[in-house]
């Protein structure tokens, strides 16, 4: 992350919108180069990877984005978990393209991490040490099938619920990359609730299947919005940056408001017996949530912590020698005089050259 | 090539193949060596998967729906080539797997493309799929000793495999024998730039394994198959 320390850059303005300017930048203190990004923030423009920040926003956004970096990655797991037992062709093109794109969400965020200095392979170390946290809510077991229903319907509609505001993110590149996982989430979100419908409707085992799955996720997804605002430490200077623009409460309230009525539409039922409408707040009030739990699983103590953080190291540590010999042989082609066209190789695929076409139709 | 359309019954082995290295790539993920390839390969799979689908609604009439032909047959039914249902293992016989199979399917597909409507989309996915298959047996045959020699170990295990690729398959009229040249070429080709060696093998005269198109399989696709079959049979008659 060398660039966290880099000298002040000139502010250019927007992505490249506003006019060029001629020769050198003119000589700007701190101060001004400080008052002229409180002064972009304040206006709602965007910042962008070459413009001045503080060091302070730029160490947020790295450790905010890699965070959910992280998550889609460790994210897969507990739903490739039923890639090979998904019971009918239909679901399973559906699930595998699903966790398809949360490697390409996981690419996308990486990405937007890089343009702030940071570097894949860096972030990667620190979340295999365990020096950078994904969501907690991956550290709870899928145990049967519906539970792929009830991460699309809960587990992404809470995530959607958080990450729709971040699409005017004040720094550009993530408020941009989350746009496009805004729109590939919604899809997630209604093939879990989909799934989760058919369930429902189904024989009284299956039925039975997909209430205890939201038996199971429900109280977790509301702690996906983070400690109550009393309580959260990073949340007042996100919301002066822009980083963040609601309350975790906030958020949590809205999520609770949407999924009433689909819980009614579902025939299932929330684990909640406090659930009552509230006309005078205009909102759903709910029952006191186990912040001791979700405290445990945040210090490494949840079902699956050990597990998923394994299952990663053991994937990177098989995988270690296909990155070197990719490497090896990038090197080897560059040290080579150019080969004669007779046995030119053809278009490149794979690991760092070019990305594979991008998210597949499927069943969508 | 024919143009008249084969049988439906004929296409129910390059089906299973489809399917079953479809689950077989499914299983790499979260396992995958580097984020690129947790894409790639999924994308490889859900192709697969999607040829498989269309191959199987041309056999509703004979064999059913397809989920009842995916998950209500035994084993033995089953007449997918034993190259595809090996198991994953490391990733270098992941890509020799793939590099023999869409050798192997591209030309089938270019044969069948007059005859079998799928088979014309189809070839441009395995298009791909065999780019991807030599960019990365090129990279790991070059790269250092071990990938070259992981290559080398994975070429030589799988390729008592092959043979039945190129046994014809009753009812599909296609030149076989240009199909196993073409195949021979690709491979020639793809082992020489990699360094890598062409194995003894059914081409030498040497024993060649296989007899999957008859419904004889080898140990761990009865495995394969109860993990994928466990659920949809647990719940007979249920709609997912």
């Amino acid at each position: 992350m060398a660039s966290a320390t880099s000298p002040p850059r000139e502010r250019e303005a927007g992505s490249g919108a506003g006019p060029a300017r001629a020769g050198a930048p003119p000589e700007k203190s701190e101060q001004e180069f400080q008052a002229d990004f409180d002064a972009a923030v304040a206006a709602d423009e965007r910042i962008e990877p070459r413009d001045w920040m503080p060091d302070a926003y730029r160490a947020t956004l790295v450790r905010q984005i890699a965070q959910h970096a992280h998550s889609e990655i460790i994210g897969m797991q507990p739903e490739a978990n039923w890639i090979t037992r998904a019971p009918s062709l239909r679901r399973k093109a559906i699930l595998m393209a699903k966790v398809q794109d949360e490697a390409g969400h996981g690419l996308y965020l990486y990405g937007a991490a890089e343009t702030l200095g940071a570097d894949r392979e860096e972030l990667l170390d620190k979340l295999h040490s365990g020096r950078q946290k994904y969501s907690s809510i991956f550290n709870y077991p899928t145990l049967t099938w519906a539970d792929v229903g009830a991460i699309g319907w809960l587990v992404d509609g809470a995530a959607i619920t958080n990450q729709v505001p971040l699409c005017r993110c004040s720094y550009g590149p993530y408020a941009r990359a989350m746009v496009r996982v805004c729109k590939e989430e919604s899809f997630h979100q209604r093939q879990g609730y989909e799934l989760l419908l058919a369930l429902s409707r189904g024989t009284p085992a299956q039925r039975a299947m997909a209430q205890d799955a939201v038996d199971r996720w429900w109280w977790p997804s509301l702690m996906m919005f983070g400690p109550p605002d009393e309580a959260s430490s990073h949340s007042a200077r996100s919301m002066a940056w822009k980083i963040k623009r609601h309350s975790n409460d906030e958020l949590r309230q809205r999520f609770v408001d949407i999924c009433v009525p689909q819980a009614e539409s579902l025939g299932l039922t929330l684990p909640d017996p406090e659930l009552t409408w509230n006309a005078e707040r205009g909102h759903w009030d709910f029952g006191p949530i186990d912040w001791q739990e979700f405290q445990e699983i945040l210090k490494g103590n949840g079902p699956c912590n050990a597990q998923r953080l394994e299952q990663r190291r053991r994937a990177h540590d098989d995988g270690a020698w296909v990155r070197e010999a990719a490497a090896a042989h990038a090197a080897k082609q560059r040290s080579r005089p150019v080969e004669p066209p007779a046995h030119q190789e053809r278009q490149p695929a794979g690991a760092h050259t070019a990305a594979p076409r991008a998210a597949r139709s499927g069943d969508r | 090539m024919t143009a008249t359309a084969p049988p439906a019954l004929a296409l129910l082995p390059p089906a299973d193949d489809a399917l079953v290295l479809s689950h077989r790539l499914g299983e790499w993920a979260g396992h995958a060596p580097v984020l690129e390839e947790e894409v790639a390969l999924a994308n490889i799979a859900l192709d697969l998967l999607g040829q498989a689908r269309a191959l199987y609604a041309e056999l509703r009439d004979e064999l059913g729906s397809e989920d009842e032909i995916a998950y209500l047959r035994e084993e033995r039914a089953f007449r997918n080539c034993q190259l595809v249902e090996q198991p994953n293992e490391d990733f270098a016989h992941t890509i020799v797997r793939q590099l023999y199979f869409s050798a192997y399917q591209l030309p089938l597909h270019h044969r069948l493309a007059s005859c079998v409507p799928v088979a014309a989309k189809a070839a441009q996915e395995t298009a791909y799929h065999l780019d991807h298959a030599e960019q990365w047996t090129l990279r790991l045959g070059d790269g250092t000793e071990e990938s070259h020699a992981r290559m080398q170990r994975a070429a030589d295990a799988l390729w008592r495999y092959t043979g039945e690729l190129f046994e014809p398959i009753e009812g599909l009229d296609i030149d076989w024998h240009g199909l196993r040249a073409e195949w021979s070429g690709t491979l020639t080709d793809v082992f020489g730039r990699a360094g890598l060696t062409v194995p003894d093998g059914p081409g030498t005269g040497a024993w060649s394994a296989g007899a999957g198109r008859q419904g004889l399989h080898t140990e761990p696709f009865g495995r394969m198959l109860a993990e994928m079959q466990h659920l949809h049979r647990s719940h007979p008659g249920a709609s997912w």
